[in-house]
């Protein structure tokens, strides 16, 4: 084991990894942080804590970890290349683990663009791929990024994301394998929708044997209605939503989309979980997080496993 | 070229209000060819600056001159014969030419006409677009001749990020994902091993981050 995150531990013991997420509030209530972790408790191995998500500023996502660390859960630090050099995100890992929190997410992160400080500066004095390694030669050598010592080295379970729809398509193993050769343990994808084209992808990582190397966690997203399945098909940049899912979703009346909704997501974890390489899922129901459960339970994802 | 765009006329008349005789002084390199500030830009904001004088009941005075080079001071030495008949300078020129004037008459107000862009390639008539950030450590050679640090909106050393949709940036179908562009080169070259080496964390430091930069060069220097 290279850490002690419960990830690791899950992946280690062969059994599908469930992860969620926790999008921090825009203001300074902790309550707020431990509402919406309290509903996954039990049902994942890991809490993803957003990183000022589509860059518009949120509590810390350090802050957030802490707080569910303290409650006895498992956070997933994100950090984002967009909002802090290297100094200040080495700062923050060696932080978070000083704090207990043991697993990791390198992002480049949505850019300033689209947030609500578009006037604001761009950092990007690395890139993922650059952070991938920075936060592996911290725990595998003890040394910084610019190569000191480090005195009690930060022992991260390292993830990143993948977007196996963004173009060019034929490029996006290959990054994969950048990640992978900069030493990522784990990936969360993108939202799936298109299971055939996830599928594609998900075969020239096998072909390469990258499944073998880094865990790959599918994004599932369930949708709420069909406005929502529209606006990820037409909005929201590297999403992939095949018609027949806006078709589904708009063939049921209103009151009964939700409910589509879910019986779509547990139809793609349960075609997923055949997949060769897939190693688990991660969940990411926007603003809907109390349906995180019912979907675990479902889609035959219960009971966590416990270390 | 370094690029220029001319400021707004309020922005610019807001500057020299309080002068009545000003030194307008363009430039004969980059901001020629981009049409910002050369000879002709200079005559026709010279008129348009005097109407709207004259419309407030004022009279401005414009002496009108374009330099060689604004950001070299020996072109720069030719505003001595007119530098104590005017009250203001308001330079055409690049944040280079301007700073010059600056340096060399210390007790005379100058200020900027335009907004210094980037350093640029013209696209096709009229159209000019990034392509170089002077990071001083130049990695074209990597990239089969395509600035990531320039043309890549998050600056990515290792992308394409998950937004590139169809060669374009996910902020805006108007400018191209460099690394769609990187990709496609890499192709033409039959070097797509190349994109698979990982660039390592960039050292800023001969980039604008180390501070101001100077180029000393020992067998020129005096």
């Amino acid at each position: 084991m290279k850490t002690d995150s419960v990830v690791e531990k899950v992946l280690k013991s062969g059994q599908l990894v469930v992860t969620s997420e926790c999008g921090p509030p825009r203001g300074a209530n902790p309550d707020k942080v431990r509402e919406k972790a309290e509903m996954l408790r039990g049902y994942v191995d890991g809490v993803n804590v957003t990183d000022n998500q589509t860059a518009m500023v949120r509590m810390s996502s350090l802050s957030a970890c802490i707080i569910i660390k303290q409650m006895g859960m498992d956070p997933i630090l994100q950090m984002v290349c967009r909002d802090r050099n290297r100094l200040a995100m080495q700062s923050e890992v060696l932080g978070a683990y000083a704090h207990g929190i043991n697993t990791m997410l390198c992002l480049s992160g949505d850019h300033i663009h689209f947030g609500d400080h578009p006037m604001a500066t761009n950092v990007y004095d690395l890139d993922s791929v650059q952070a991938i390694q920075m936060v592996k030669k911290m725990r595998d050598e003890g040394k910084f990024q610019g190569g000191a010592d480090i005195d009690t080295p930060p022992k991260m379970f390292i993830g990143a994301a993948a977007n196996p729809f963004a173009d060019p398509f034929e490029l996006r193993v290959a990054r994969l394998a950048k990640k992978v050769k900069a030493g990522v343990d784990f990936i969360q994808t993108q939202c799936i929708y298109n299971m055939e084209k996830f599928e594609t992808w998900m075969k020239g990582v096998c072909e390469r044997g990258l499944h073998k190397q880094v865990a790959i966690l599918p994004g599932i997203t369930p949708m709420k209605t069909v406005g929502m399945a529209k606006y990820m098909k037409n909005r929201v940049p590297g999403m992939d939503v095949p018609d027949e899912i806006v078709k589904r979703m708009g063939g049921v009346p209103k009151e009964q989309q939700a409910e589509e909704g879910m019986k779509i997501a547990v139809e793609q974890i349960q075609r997923l979980r055949e997949v060769e390489g897939v190693a688990g899922f991660h969940i990411m129901a926007i603003e809907w997080e109390q349906k995180v459960p019912e979907l675990v339970e479902r889609a035959g994802l219960l009971p966590r496993p416990k270390f | 070229m370094i690029t220029a765009e001319r400021k707004p006329m309020e922005e610019i008349l807001e500057c020299i209000n309080p002068y009545n005789r000003i030194l307008l002084v363009g430039c004969n390199e980059c901001v020629t060819v981009c049409a910002a500030g050369g000879r002709k830009e200079v005559g026709l904001l010279s008129t348009a600056l005097q109407m709207a004088f004259m419309k407030e009941g004022r009279t401005l005075e414009v002496k009108e001159i374009t330099l060689e080079r604004q950001c070299d001071p020996e072109y720069v030495e030719e505003l001595i014969t007119y530098i104590d008949q005017v009250e203001a300078v308001l330079s055409m020129a690049c944040g280079c030419g301007v700073q010059e004037i600056a340096r060399r008459y210390a007790t005379k107000p100058v200020f900027p006409a335009v907004n210094t862009k980037f350093m640029g390639a013209s696209e096709r008539q009229g159209v000019w677009s990034e392509r170089c950030r002077g990071c001083g450590d130049c990695l074209l050679g990597l990239t089969g001749g395509i600035c990531p640090i320039a043309r890549c909106s998050k600056r990515l050393m290792n992308g394409p990020c998950g937004g590139s949709t169809k060669g374009k940036c996910e902020i805006s179908p108007d400018v191209d994902c460099a690394w769609n562009l990187i990709w496609e080169r890499l192709k033409a070259l039959g070097l797509e091993k190349k994109y698979e080496e990982i660039m390592v964390a960039k050292d800023w430091r001969p980039s604008w981050h180390g501070g101001p930069r100077r180029i000393i060069r020992e067998d020129m220097a005096e």
